[in-house]
């Protein structure tokens, strides 16, 4: 028998490891396309272009990571983009029927409206056993059409939020946008919470093989429940910021997102089968795609090529996934053969 | 002798109407190998599972250290000291060892977060004893089943448990693996814990156990020492008649040469490989799991490429390699996994039976019922399909299954019939019908190539015995010559097969 091989001392084996990962790869493609974009339009790193670059991919990151933690389950939450509309409509209102509520009650409420709405799919979910992709497209219709019956027509303008709210949706701190740092703050939480607690690793192992999380004792159906109401709530704070962000809200709000969310999490290299993934990849994927689409407006490409673009973007990396998947096997197929 | 570390007193469990346990009583004693055996729905899993605290017993009590207690989840069992390693692992593939080993109870920090560098020494001390030479931080993807059990195993230990169950743990290991497995479960058996150990493999069995307890029909039929079985005995006990009954191979003068294959390479997989197999002829394709067996039979098929060599049937040389062509010219093949591979598991019996004949069950361009009822019927009812033809493939039992993958393939008539592992996981009773159909075949003139990592059945069933080790055709055995000895020699890589020394001793 031999003996087991010395494992790497944290260091050099950690580093090697971060260089091989996914997160890598992202940070050297948006690097690569910031400075490919930045050679052909040097407008492109102006502060002005990089404060909206921050302010229009925060509030995508946001819902990532709420999608990462479903996405690693083996689920999918598509009702994110009703939410959002529900929520930043309400927000509005909150503003217009209480004059002088401060913004963080308007904030707290919006958050646990996405939380219920959340726990709706939760129910459905994890104890109706109505697969998610089923449940949540029956959500986010049925969020989005009583969101039309509610607003009927009206229109949430600048004008009836105050000062203070909207600037959370536009002043910086330290040069960085406050939507941005609400962004990096969660994310922070989110990678711990992930990586080092009990509750973070049962998302991957229900993602992995559900079965066995049986058998480890996991409480399979609670812990999808909360995955479900934990994207919910992340969709509430989305859609009190996106008033923040546009002043403007109608019924519209977010309509069509719920796609460039999951797309941008699958980018991230959160693996649509479950438990392979992190929240820093997720965002970067999301980062990624929002640098894309810049590089595309200040290129002058058409309009109408950055949804292709997005979707090749999409089919790379799942595309990639399946090569690497493919060099794994190979090298294993060699591995066991001795012939 | 010592008091039992876990008991079952008189256990009843029913499913609806079926009743699968009645009054099972059974200890599992500190040090002891017991070992448990019985067909296919003998109600071993059953009682298994009322272990691992997956089902609750209808009556009768699980006793440990004298206490009554129930299960009421798995997790509560392992707390008891119950640990429980299924026929197939059940891990995250995603993530490392170690995780795999701690999911749901990872040590942590003064600060309440998971302490990756504890649990890594902890599985790494236990990778150690075990003479593993695997870091706790590799994913289990990648891992080789038995090195999965390994990991199911240093689960168990940290659990401490004190009864460890092994659901079949060796139906997937090559013979290397399963002395490995053996070791440890003798090094874990002198420390004290209690084992049950459940298979179908008489060999092991006696090897490792000290108690065996045999079980049909939900009952405990005899439990006795080791010593004071044969193999004969546990055999009749578990189905009710004897050995010879199970292998009716009728003689059967060979006639035309129908498969031959010259100089078959896959680079990687298999060199060299020439043989020839005769109408009424039962060819065994032994070796060791990963000798390249079932890649012959599948490249024989059409499936995998081949890298050079030739195919024929009768005197046709197969050119246009593809399974359409194989099966134009004659050949059958049944796969090994059947529910993957064999079945489509959600269609019914009649469907899944005329699956390979989709031209005999058209009318008018149509799929005609009627058809596929009279096609289908002829092969079930010859073999004695248990079980309504209309009702999905996926309620019947294994056998049951197997049955419907044969009758697919006869459907075609085919001249050469590949079986792979035909009765893996599948019980004595159904496995005897596998057997006499094949033996019937042979006589109205098909040629069949058997592949079996089952022994007895190859020695029992085949004419001749061709033997593969690492790719390459190391032997090839008469009936007479073949016995467990010559094929195991051949198996493991020596073209001399009359050494003594050479018998495949598990109990050393």
């Amino acid at each position: 028998m031999t003996k087991p091989a010395k494992i790497p001392v944290l260091g050099r084996g950690w580093i090697n490891a971060w260089f091989r990962s996914r997160e890598a790869s992202l940070v050297l493609l948006i690097a690569v396309l910031a400075v490919v974009t930045t050679a052909l339009n040097p407008r492109f790193l102006s502060p002005q272009s990089l404060k909206d670059l921050m302010l229009n991919v925060s509030i995508i990151a946001l819902l990532v990571l709420g999608q990462t933690v479903i996405i690693l389950m083996r689920q999918i939450d598509l009702s994110i983009s009703s939410t959002v509309g529900i929520t930043a409509f309400l927000s509005g209102t909150l503003f217009i029927d209480h004059p002088g509520i401060s913004s963080l009650a308007v904030i707290a409420v919006a958050i646990l409206c996405g939380l219920l709405l959340g726990a709706v799919n939760a129910a459905l979910v994890a104890w109706g056993k109505i697969p998610a992709l089923i449940t949540t497209l029956g959500t986010l219709y049925i969020f989005r059409g009583a969101n039309y019956a509610w607003v009927h027509g009206r229109q949430v303008s600048a004008a009836n939020v105050p000062g203070s709210f909207l600037a959370i949706g536009t002043s910086t701190f330290a040069g960085v946008p406050i939507l941005t740092w609400i962004v990096l703050i969660l994310l922070v939480v989110f990678s711990i919470g992930l990586r080092q607690y009990r509750a973070g690793r049962e998302y991957y192992a229900i993602g992995s093989n559900p079965n066995a999380a049986v058998l480890a004792g996991i409480n399979v159906s609670r812990r999808i429940a909360t995955g479900f109401i934990i994207s919910g709530a992340i969709a509430g704070l989305a859609g009190a910021l996106w008033l923040a962000r546009f002043g403007t809200v109608d019924a519209t709000a977010g309509e069509g997102i719920e796609l460039t969310v999951i797309t941008s999490t699958v980018v991230g290299g959160v693996a649509i089968t479950g438990g392979v993934g992190t929240a820093t990849g997720a965002v970067l994927g999301a980062l990624l795609l929002s640098v894309f689409s810049s590089t595309l407006v200040f290129l002058r490409a058409p309009a109408f090529w950055q949804q292709a673009f997005q979707g090749a973007m999409l089919l790379v990396a799942i595309a990639a996934d399946a090569y690497l998947a493919y060099r794994h096997a190979l090298r294993l197929r060699i591995k066991w053969r001795h012939v | 002798m010592s008091d039992p570390t876990i008991e079952l007193i008189d256990i009843y469990k029913s499913f609806g109407s079926t009743r699968v346990l009645e009054g099972v009583s059974l200890p599992l004693l500190p040090g002891e190998v017991h070992s448990l055996m019985g067909e296919n729905g003998a109600g071993k899993s059953t009682l298994v599972k009322i272990m691992a605290g997956l089902h609750l017993p209808d009556q009768g009590a699980v006793r440990i250290g004298g206490h009554d207690v129930l299960f009421r989840s798995t997790a509560q069992a392992q707390h008891a000291g119950v640990s429980v390693i299924y026929q197939e692992p059940t891990l995250f593939r995603d993530l490392s060892i170690a995780e795999n080993v701690f999911m749901h109870r990872q040590p942590k920090t003064a600060y309440g977060w998971i302490d990756y560098s504890e649990m890594n020494r902890v599985v790494l001390q236990h990778l150690s004893q075990l003479g593993v030479s695997l870091r706790p931080e590799d994913p289990v993807l990648g891992l080789s089943i038995a090195d999965q059990q390994i990991v199911e195993i240093i689960k168990a230990l940290t659990f401490e448990a004190k009864v460890l169950i092994m659901d079949e743990p060796t139906a997937a290991l090559s013979l290397e693996e399963v002395k490995r497995l053996f070791e440890i479960v003798e090094r874990l058996r002198s420390k004290g814990v209690a084992i049950m150990f459940v298979s179908h493999r008489l060999e092991e069995v006696f090897a490792i156990s000290q108690r065996i307890t045999v079980m049909r029909d939900g009952r405990v039929v005899g439990s006795k020492p080791f010593d004071q079985w044969s193999t004969e005995e546990v055999i009749r006990k578990m189905v009710g008649r004897s050995l010879e009954a199970l292998y009716p191979k009728e003689k059967v003068e060979p006639g035309e040469v129908v498969l031959c294959v010259r100089d078959l390479r896959r680079a990687g997989v298999f060199k060299d490989i020439s043989f020839e197999v005769r109408q009424g002829e039962i060819v065994g394709l032994a070796g060791l799991v990963g000798a390249g067996r079932s890649e012959v039979a599948r490249a024989i098929f059409g499936i995998d490429r081949l890298d050079s060599g030739e195919v024929s049937i009768g005197k046709t040389k197969l050119r246009n390699h593809l399974p359409q062509a194989a099966m134009a010219a004659g050949i059958g093949f049944v796969p090994e996994d059947r529910q993957q591979q064999g079945l489509v598991m959600e269609m019914t019996v009649i469907r899944n039976a005329t699956l390979t004949v989709p031209k005999q069950v058209r009318r008018l361009g149509l799929v005609s019922k009627k058809r596929e009822r009279q096609i289908a019927a002829r092969w079930t009812d010859r073999m004695q399909l248990k079980g309504h033809v209309e009702e999905p493939v996926n309620i019947l039992s294994g056998g049951n299954q197997q049955k419907v993958v044969l009758a697919k393939w006869l459907a075609t008539g085919p001249k050469l019939l590949i079986v792979d592992e035909p009765t893996r996981g599948v019980d004595v009773g159904a496995k005897s019908e596998v057997h006499r159909t094949l033996s019937q075949l042979a006589k109205e003139g098909m040629a069949i190539v058997m592949i079996s990592s089952d022994l007895p059945e190859v020695i029992g069933m085949a004419d001749r015995v061709l033997v593969m080790h690492e790719g390459k055709l190391t032997a090839e055995l008469s009936r007479a010559e073949a016995n467990e000895e010559s094929i195991m020699f051949a198996a493991t890589g020596h073209a001399d097969r009359r050494d003594r020394n050479s018998k495949t001793d598990l109990r050393d």
